[in-house]
């Protein structure tokens, strides 16, 4: 069963086409790597660019699926675009992450409800 | 608490839940097995399951439907793999539609559960449950779990955790 699916039932705080794109935004390492640097603080696309070993215009690209992806915002400063991280979406997505790890508690605990509680009406009915 | 350990492995993209119940490991089994019993766990809060069919046996069928408050249900489907009764079985689990047809774009995960008896506190028969869920690479919960445990990603959340407790302080 797609977990992304269940979290989407789980959680209802992000929309579901929200959550393909978080999730598609953050399946790539560098992007991932962007968004850490981000959040520790603005930079700009050049300063970015510096840290990996693809061409500026590439990073611009991994920041665009970022911004997409409402991960992160660029404002021009001056006469640079500056990136910054958006704190709500990345609490969003561990919201997703600890959401099927929550399935999973509630599964059991269901299951020790069934058998810790007497049988209902309706299953001494069937014996 | 039932819950004992829940680990996630993102080089085997695999999610372990253990579990330890006041039960004996034939009486677990019908939690499994039996299909009035399956739908009383199996769906998240808010989506009861319903099994249509469920059959607990190498090469068996299962298929169910989630509904939530709203009537909106979620169909799915079970390939059961292997089974020994009250000892393990495995399965592979789709999302599906009304007739059953799985949705093969979504893909396939997989679930394999072993129930091995244990003596409980004060001498009670108990039972330890290990659920194993596989998730394919192309699921969307294997970059999940791969970004969870990104080191980066770590720091970053380990950042927000900060900023958010710091900014509540500041409020207060």
């Amino acid at each position: 069963m797609c977990a992304v699916t269940y979290n989407q039932m789980v959680v209802s705080s992000v929309p579901p086409d929200d959550v393909d794109r978080l999730f598609q935004a953050l399946a790539d390492a560098t992007r991932r790597d962007i968004l850490g640097r981000a959040i520790e603080t603005d930079l700009s696309v050049s300063a970015l660019a510096r840290h990996y070993a693809i061409s500026l215009t590439a990073v611009q690209k991994h920041v665009a699926v970022l911004e997409r992806a409402g991960l992160v915002r660029r404002e021009r400063v001056g006469r640079e675009m500056r990136v910054h991280a958006v704190r709500g979406r990345i609490q969003a997505v561990r919201e997703q992450l600890d959401a099927y790890e929550q399935l999973w508690r509630h599964r059991v605990a269901a299951m020790d409800d069934l058998l810790t509680s007497p049988p209902t009406l309706s299953e001494r009915k069937a014996d | 608490m039932p819950v004992i350990d829940v680990t996630k492995d993102e080089a085997a993209l695999t999610f372990t839940v253990t579990a330890e119940f006041a039960a004996d490991p034939a009486r677990v089994w019908e939690l499994y097995a039996d299909p009035r019993q399956i739908e009383r766990w199996w769906g998240p809060p808010g989506w009861p399951a319903t099994f249509l069919e469920h059959e607990l046996a190498p090469g068996g069928k299962s298929h169910y439907f989630m509904q939530g408050e709203d009537g909106t249900r979620y169909y799915g489907v079970w390939r059961t793999l292997e089974v020994d009764p009250g000892v393990s079985f495995s399965i592979e689990d789709a999302f599906a539609d009304e007739s059953g047809t799985p949705n093969e774009e979504k893909g396939w995960t997989s679930m394999t559960a072993t129930l091995e008896p244990a003596t409980l506190d004060g001498g009670v028969a108990g039972t330890v449950t290990v659920f194993v869920n596989r998730f394919n690479s192309a699921d969307q919960l294997a970059e999940m779990l791969e970004m969870g445990m990104d080191e980066g990603m770590r720091q970053a959340m380990g950042q927000i955790d900060t900023i958010l407790a710091e900014e509540a302080a500041e409020r207060g």
